[in-house]
Formats: structure tokens, C-alpha cells, sequence
């Protein structure tokens, strides 16, 4: 027996945290069957999760020879008890320090971060629910550029009740965001008495995996200070650009231009992505509004990071070398992954957005849908979900305009997981290719004769006859 | 400033409160032994740091845990990936076996039921996100933690409706006090939730009694509300008597498995119990999966470092550990609260008297120049900026009666203990109340020792006669 709804709050009972949607369901798939080389090679690949795996090599070697670096270890164990009952919500001046020194190299020294603008949040997740906190009131409004990161819809809005606006973006134009989507999707809000706080984008974006360029960077800040509204760039995928036109970060466009209300400027910061340790739980909001960050400082209580992780990351971050070292092969290996892939998809005849960040691709496969609507696009994924079973990420969990658009995550396995994923993909795709060629003959055939062909199409396509066969149905 | 949200601008996180102006003053001017003997004593923080050795033993003995190893591999890779929000399994499991302990076993926490974090701030928060909608009430005893008004209402929009208690009873709770806050919700058009208690109680440092727990558990039944018992300083009950949780409760009175099971939640913290605060180890246990569901969901929010679940996992899992741990930080504690209480009484000053926590409850009303809550600010600023001692003003914690002062005992070495009530000692005599205790001290001393007798008899006479239980 469970409890009466009505003793519970809405936000309990209802389903605004956006985990029912189908996108977990490729989760789901996973889990009950994951991929092991070794124990379970007919097992799903997990290609949906947006994980850097590729540097920790640099961090354990780093490790192993720092054991001061943990308050731990016998070479350590003399910091224990300060960094035990450090709780002040400043966070360890150290850390800090580190943290904004890390932010400076991963925007190749263009830039200046101020340790006392740097807050603590728990992960990026934290980050962006408390800006919407201090940026924003119940039923407030953000615009968000589409497609965008699924778990926004529960990050800025569920516990906020801030409303996300979407700002439509498509491939014509390679989903880049244009002044007209902005004024257009601001227009229609303020005509339906809806009132716009501010813009919230990730750049690099997740799932595009392309950073801003110079005049969009531009249009969006004059867009925002002209309506004197704030802008929130969400920058954890920095340090994993790889291609020109390289990380531009909104810290160095505030630079070239200060005719823009620095009040109305935030950025969100994560070493989850960057650094591969989502497990460690450092996210930070950086803002140039002062308000914001007493205000933001305050709230990190409800997420601070340990100050045992605290404590390794100052020591780690701070040494130069290892940190220029690290983003140097971030970038080199996530650049090669990228190649990898990419190629390996275009020998199949599968393009992808062109891209220069991310760990992820956003691929193509407008294609292989049977007509070009999101029915199609779910039932292409289920069908890769449970016939070539490989969880990737169907572009309506994004919030997509168009459908066929599905990200793919590259840099959470080894590559030999990743060749057989690209294998995998190979002989559905050529299957597919061949049905579709097929079921176009087939067609074509049928206007001839439809009874002498009943027996011929049984035996060359006998799928033909099973309406529920999933092939048939792309 | 229109362009903020009204939580920037308007002062719900409570911050502007005396609670934390004092620990603002601290850090102007903080003691050191050494390099600043003048400085300000802090007495105002609830921290625990009387067991460090014990921890630092065991890491030494423990290389594995302590290097993110397992069985000698390096296991770094894995917790650096690992962000499942229903946590680390190992670490749920130890931690339930802990609350266990804590609980003499006789109560059962199953892991799945447990929510982890980012300390009992969040999870205290995230309970009421679960339990409450913007505009409803929660009840709260007074005195309470004046952290909880910006943890259950800030970002929430929920509200505090204060159940009063009065040093008549020791600050018990009365049914009469439940039905009267229950009764001020409805005159205020606030739809009540639940009742909130901090069992032991902080600021009072005393563990509710059986009387009480029951009489809240038939409360929230027949209101059909919850009941959310945060019980984070149920390691540092040091009196004879043990500690009695909600769940003790639930069990005796057959309530295990019932729909009113449901409505009783507990909040537990690593921050008072192993005085590791730092490391932001909350964790909320519901019986009801909805709850459960909802609130590890919001988890996402401030889940626990890793690195610090798999530490603590292995930590919590040596039960050898854990029951040399939990006897000699009750023994430390109880020491060094005697030292406190001794300390006072030679000052001529009293405590409510405690057997938990990591402070006491003290008694000035008789230096307040009127029985006002402006005299005890005044009352306060000398002891803050003259004396150099900052302890917590029960105005803070939203106490009814003027004159009550928290003071914590757990947060510095004996000498520095010692120091602070020497310098009590000095400004008490100073005043008009220490020069008649210097003319009389005898008479004044004999009447003080009689008033706390009474108290104590008279708190053993309320609850159930049964000296063990309370």
C-alpha cells in the first residue's frame, strides 16, 4: 500500500523531472544487458552517455606520484582534520584558485578568472538550478537555443518552475542559432504575457558538438543587452574543442565588448566533462554580477563539493605542467576518437553534423527514416536500441525540430568497443540499405502483376509477410 | 535588482540573523593559542573534533581505502566515472548498518530506502521539495537550529510555524504547544505538512523522550501529516540513558509496514556523529517509495563525491571501528561537556541540563539587565565583542524566552575550553549579578545548584517514571 498523492507535493507525484521520457529507456536497455568484451559481447553498447574516458591514465600517473595530494595517505594525513570540518562555503581559497587557473588555460590564457567570483555547485546539474534561482522568479521564462541537452528540462525548471522557451534552430544552416529565431521566439513570449529572464546555451553545445564562432558569440550578447536580459553559457565541454575556429569563451567576447552590461553575464563550469570525473561532483558558477554570486555562494550549501575533492583538485590543478599537458591530449585524443568515427560512419555512406568539440557526434540518418516525422525517428531508435543494440540518444529527447538526427557518444569506451559499435552499425546500415532497395523493386513490381508476385516476394523477402517484423517497418 | 529573482534580493537565506554575524566577527579576529591569545573563542560552531585521532588510526592501517584501492588496484577510474545517483551500494549498506548501530539494532534501515546528500542541509531541503508546496506549513519545536529557515523555507517557499516550548518543562513538547501551532497554521491560512524535530535536539542538546515521540507519532496520525526527525547527533548521546529514535517508536507501538510508517521519515548526517562536515554526507531515509523515488531524483542536485562515498564505505564497514568509535566519542563527549557545565556553575551560571549533542543550553536569563530579547542582544554584544567568545543567542533559534545562550564544547582543545570560561568567569563577576555572587557566593551558589535540581526533578517527573528512558 502506498501513500495518498495528495500527501505529497506535485513535484513528488508528477513527471516534470523529464525521466519518463523514452530517452532513458536506451538506459533502461543497457543496464539490463550492458557490453563486455569479454563476458558479454552480444551485450548493448552504451553509446548515450556523454563520458570522457580518455585521459584518466594522465590523472592516475599524476596520482600516483602526488600522494600528498590526498589527505589520506600517510604523506597527507597531517591535512585531515582541517580539510574534515572545512565546510565554509567559500570553498578552500586554494581550490578556487586552482579552479579559476584550470578555466584561464582551458581558454588558451585569453582570459582572467577572479577566485572570488568562483562558486561551488554540486556538478554542472547544481549549477544551472541555482542560477535559475538567483536569475529568475516561478513562472519566469529563459530561451534555450533546440536542439539542446535532454536534462535541461529538469535542471532550469523543475524545482524552479522557471519555463524554457525554445528557440527553434535547424540544419539549413547547420543549427546555428540567427537573430531571428531569438527575436522571433522573444516576440511570441512577450505577446503571450510570458516574461523572458534570459538566454541559456551550452558552447560548446551538447548534442551539436560545434562551439560558437565570433559574430554568433556577438549577435547573442547584443541580442541580450539590447534587452537587457542575462545570458548563461554553459562552458563544461572547453577544453575538449579540437577544430578551428578553437574555444571562443564569452569571458574574452565581455573583453572586446564592453559596451555589454557585465551584470547580465554567467558562465557554468563542471570538470565532469573536461576532466572525466563526473563522480567528483565540481561544478561552478562564475558570474560578474556580484549580487549573483553572494547570492549564488549562499545557495551552494545545498551542493558543496567535498572538501576532500577539493583538497586533491587544488593540489592537481595546480601543478602547470600537468595541466597544460592534459589539455593538450584532451584535445589530441578526443580529436582522434572523432576521426575515427566519423570516418568510419562516412564509409557506410552515414554523415554526421560536421563538428569540432564534444564527445559526441550528432549523426544523420534522416535517411533511413520511412517518413520524416518523430514516429519514424522513435522506431528507427528501438530498433537500433534492440536489433543492433547500441543506446544512442534519438534527437526529440534533444528537443530537435527535425527528425532523423541522433547523438552518439565516442569517448566513453575503449576503441575496440568503438569498432565493433562501428561494425555493428555497418551491417544494419548495408541491411537497411539493401531492404529499402528491395522493398523499392518490390513497389515498383507490384503495379505489374500482384498475384504471380505473392509467391515470388515470399520467397525472396519472406519479412514481407511478418507486418510486425521491425525491418519492414523503415 | 528587478532583474535578480526576489531570493537574491529579499534576505530568505537568513543570513543577516545574530547566528551568523557572530561567526563574522570570529573571522575578523580568531583565536590561536599562539599567534592570537586575545582573539575571538568560537562557540558558536557545532562541530565535533574530538575524535580525529581514531579516524587518522584507521587510515593508517587502512592504505587501500585510503588510496582508492581495492585489493591493491587502483580503482580510480571507476570512481571517477561513477555518478549513479542512487549511489554506491556498498556505501548505502554501511551506512544503514551504522544508523543501526547508533540505534543499539534494535531497528532495521534498509540501504534501498536510503537517499544520499550533500549533507542533512540538503537533504532537510529536499525532503520538503517532496513533502510540501510553496505556502505550506511545516511545524517546529522551539528553540530550533536557525539553519532551518533557510534550508526548509528559502528556496521551497514552504513556511515554519514554531511549536513553543518553555524552560517551565525543560522544553519538552506538550500536546497542548502541538494543537496551539497546529491551530496558529490554520488562523494564517497555512495548510500544515508535517511536524519537523531534531531528535537530539540542537540547540538544547537533549534527546526527546519516549513521552514525546509518542505523543508526536499519534500527532501526525491523526492529523494524517508526516513527521520528519532529523536525527544527526544521534551519536553523541552520552548520558546513561539511550538514545530512542522514531523508528524505536514505530516499532513498539506496531506501526512497522502501516500507511503511518510512511509518513516518518529520518535525516541523517556524518557531520556531528564522525565530525566530518567537510565532506557533505547527508542522507534521508523514507519508507515510502514514492518519496524515495522523488527524492533521489533531486538527489542530482548535491550527490555525494566518490571518493569520499567510497572512503566512508570502507570506513563504516569495519564494525570494529564503528563500536570503538561511537563508545569513546560518547566518552569524550560527556567529559568534556561536564568540563563546560563545571566550568559555568563556578561562574555562577546554569544549563539546561543535556545528555547529546555538542553544546549546552545556557542559562543567563539572570544577567539580563530586563527579561527582554533587547537586553539579551546586549547581553550577547558584550560577550561577543568584550569577552571574546561567540556563542549563539537563543533569539537566533527562535527561542519565546530571553536569556538562553548556546554554547558549544566539541570545537577546540580543553585549554582553549578552559580559557573561555576563565573569561567568563572575569566578565561575570565584573557585573552587578557576579558582584552579588562574590558578597554571597555561598547563598547564591546553593539557590543555583537548587534550581537545577529542580529542573532535573522535574523533568524526571514528566516523563514516564522510568528513569532509563529518558
Amino acid at each position: 500500500m502506498s501513500l495518498d498523492k495528495n500527501l505529497l507535493s506535485k513535484l513528488a507525484v508528477g513527471d516534470k523531472h523529464g525521466e519518463d521520457s523514452p530517452y532513458f529507456d536506451g538506459w533502461k536497455a543497457y543496464d539490463n544487458n550492458p557490453f563486455h568484451p569479454e563476458h558479454n559481447p552480444q551485450g548493448v553498447i552504451q553509446m548515450g552517455l556523454a563520458e570522457n574516458q580518455l585521459c584518466s591514465d594522465l590523472i592516475k600517473d599524476w596520482i600516483k606520484a602526488n600522494p600528498h595530494a590526498s589527505i589520506c595517505t600517510a604523506e597527507g594525513i597531517d591535512g585531515f582534520s582541517d580539510i574534515a570540518v572545512f565546510q565554509d562555503y567559500h570553498g578552500l581559497k586554494q581550490f578556487r584558485q586552482a579552479i579559476a587557473a584550470f578555466m584561464e588555460r582551458a581558454r588558451g590564457g585569453r582570459v582572467r578568472f577572479e577566485e572570488e567570483r568562483v562558486v561551488m555547485s554540486g556538478g554542472a546539474t547544481g549549477a544551472n538550478e541555482t542560477l535559475m534561482f538567483c536569475l529568475a522568479d516561478r513562472g519566469d521564462a529563459f530561451l534555450v537555443p533546440t536542439p539542446y541537452y535532454a536534462a535541461f528540462d529538469r535542471d532550469l525548471s523543475w524545482r524552479t518552475g522557471v519555463r524554457i522557451i525554445p528557440v527553434e534552430c535547424n540544419s539549413s544552416n547547420n543549427f546555428q542559432v540567427t537573430k531571428q529565431a531569438l527575436e522571433s521566439a522573444y516576440l511570441n513570449a512577450q505577446e503571450t504575457g510570458i516574461k523572458i529572464k534570459g538566454l541559456i546555451l551550452a558552447n560548446p553545445s551538447n548534442p551539436l558538438g560545434t562551439s560558437l564562432g565570433r559574430e554568433t558569440l556577438q549577435t547573442l550578447m547584443d541580442f541580450i543587452n539590447d534587452k537587457q536580459i542575462h545570458l548563461v553559457c554553459d562552458e563544461i565541454y572547453a577544453a575538449t574543442v579540437f577544430a578551428e575556429p578553437g574555444f571562443i569563451s564569452v569571458a574574452e567576447m565581455i573583453q572586446e565588448m564592453d559596451h555589454v552590461n557585465r551584470d547580465l553575464i554567467h558562465i557554468v563550469y563542471s570538470l565532469s566533462k573536461d576532466m572525466g570525473l563526473p563522480g567528483f561532483r565540481v561544478g561552478v558558477v562564475y558570474s560578474y554580477n556580484d549580487a549573483v554570486v553572494t547570492c549564488a555562494r549562499r545557495m551552494s550549501s545545498f551542493g558543496l563539493v567535498s572538501s576532500q575533492t577539493q583538497s586533491f583538485l587544488a593540489a592537481m590543478l595546480s601543478d602547470q605542467s600537468f595541466v597544460d599537458n592534459f589539455l593538450k591530449e584532451v584535445s589530441k585524443r578526443v580529436a582522434k576518437r572523432h576521426l575515427i568515427f566519423t570516418e568510419g560512419l562516412k564509409e557506410m555512406g552515414v554523415s554526421c553534423l560536421r563538428s569540432n568539440a564534444g564527445l559526441f557526434v550528432l549523426m544523420d540518418l534522416r535517411q533511413m527514416l520511412r517518413d520524416q516525422t518523430f514516429e519514424s525517428e522513435m522506431a528507427l531508435w528501438r530498433i537500433i536500441i534492440d536489433k543492433v543494440k547500441i543506446n544512442i540518444s534519438p534527437g526529440s529527447s534533444f528537443h530537435c525540430s527535425e527528425p532523423g538526427w541522433f547523438r552518439v557518444c565516442f569517448a566513453n569506451m575503449d576503441e575496440d568497443t568503438l569498432q565493433t559499435a562501428l561494425q555493428r552499425m555497418k551491417s544494419f546500415v548495408l541491411r537497411h540499405r539493401e531492404n529499402k532497395k528491395k522493398r523499392k523493386s518490390f513497389q515498383e513490381n507490384l503495379k505489374l502483376s500482384f498475384s504471380s508476385k505473392m509467391y515470388d516476394e515470399h520467397v525472396r523477402s519472406p519479412r514481407l509477410l511478418s507486418p510486425h517484423s521491425p525491418l519492414v517497418r523503415t | 535588482m528587478k532583474q535578480l529573482s526576489t531570493k537574491v534580493t529579499s534576505n530568505g537565506h537568513g543570513q543577516d540573523s545574530s547566528y551568523f554575524l557572530g561567526w563574522e566577527e570570529y573571522e575578523k579576529n580568531p583565536y590561536d593559542e599562539i599567534k592570537n591569545p586575545d582573539g575571538m573563542i568560537q562557540m558558536g560552531l557545532a562541530e565535533n573534533q574530538l575524535c580525529f585521532d581514531l579516524i587518522e588510526s584507521w587510515l593508517a592501517k587502512n592504505p587501500d581505502a585510503a588510496s582508492l584501492k581495492r585489493n591493491g588496484q587502483s580503482i580510480f577510474k571507476e570512481l571517477a566515472l561513477f555518478q549513479d545517483y542512487h549511489g554506491m551500494p556498498e556505501f548505502k549498506k554501511a551506512m544503514a548498518e551504522f544508523m543501526e548501530e547508533i540505534r543499539g539494532n534494535r531497528v532495521t534501515f534498509d540501504p534501498k530506502n536510503i537517499v544520499l546528500a550533500a549533507g542533512s542541509t540538503s537533504a532537510n531541503e529536499t525532503l520538503m521539495f517532496c513533502l510540501a508546496e510553496p505556502g505550506d506549513a511545516f511545524l517546529l519545536p522551539t528553540p530550533y537550529y536557525p539553519g532551518f529557515d533557510r534550508d526548509l523555507k528559502w528556496r521551497t517557499g514552504a513556511e515554519i510555524v514554531p511549536i513553543h516550548c518553555s524552560s517551565s518543562n525543560g522544553f519538552q513538547i506538550t500536546e497542548s504547544a502541538l494543537q496551539q501551532a497546529y491551530q496558529q497554521a490554520h488562523k494564517l491560512d497555512l495548510k500544515v505538512k508535517g511536524v519537523l524535530v531534531t531528535n537530539p535536539s540542537n540547540p538544547l542538546g537533549t534527546a526527546l523522550t519516549r513521552r514525546e515521540l509518542n505523543l508526536l507519532v499519534d500527532f501526525i496520525t491523526s492529523k494524517n501529516i508526516h513527521l520528519i526527525s532529523d536525527e544527526i547527533y544521534s551519536g553523541t548521546m552520552f548520558g546513561f540513558e539511550q538514545f530512542i529514535s522514531v523508528m524505536d517508536v514505530l516499532k513498539d507501538k506496531k506501526l512497522e509496514n502501516t500507511e503511518v510508517s510512511k509518513r516518518v521519515h529520518v535525516v541523517y548526517s556524518l557531520s556531528k556523529d564522525l565530525g566530518l562536515p567537510g565532506f557533505r554526507v547527508g542522507a534521508i531515509y523514507s519508507n515510502d517509495d514514492m518519496i524515495v523515488s522523488a527524492a533521489t531524483k533531486m538527489s542530482s542536485f548535491g550527490l555525494v563525491s566518490s571518493q569520499t562515498q567510497y572512503l566512508l564505505s570502507a570506513l563504516l564497514s569495519d564494525k570494529k571501528f564503528t563500536s570503538q568509535y561511537l563508545e569513546e566519542n560518547q566518552k569524550r563527549l560527556k567529559s568534556r561537556q561536564k568540563r563546560l557545565v563545571s566550568g559555568l556553575e563556578s561562574a555562577g551560571i546554569t544549563c539546561l541540563r543535556s545528555n547529546a549533542g555538542l553544546f549546552c543550553w545556557v542559562d543567563m536569563r539572570h544577567l539580563l539587565d530586563t527579561n527582554t530579547f533587547e537586553a539579551e542582544l546586549d547581553l550577547w554584544k558584550k560577550i561577543v565583542y568584550n569577552v571574546k567568545l561567540n556563542i549563539s543567542p537563543g533569539s537566533s533559534c527562535h527561542c519565546t524566552e530571553p536569556g538562553w545562550f548556546r554554547v558549544c564544547f566539541a570545537n577546540m582543545s580543553e585549554g582553549t575550553l578552559d580559557l573561555a570560561l576563565k573569561r567568563l568567569k572575569t566578565f561575570v563577576e565584573s557585573t552587578d549579578c557576579g558582584r552579588m555572587i562574590s558578597r554571597s557566593s555561598h547563598e547564591r551558589l546553593k539557590s543555583l545548584r537548587k534550581k537545577t535540581v529542580s529542573n532535573w526533578v522535574f523533568r524526571v517527573s514528566w516523563s514516564d517514571r522510568v528513569p532509563d528512558e529518558r
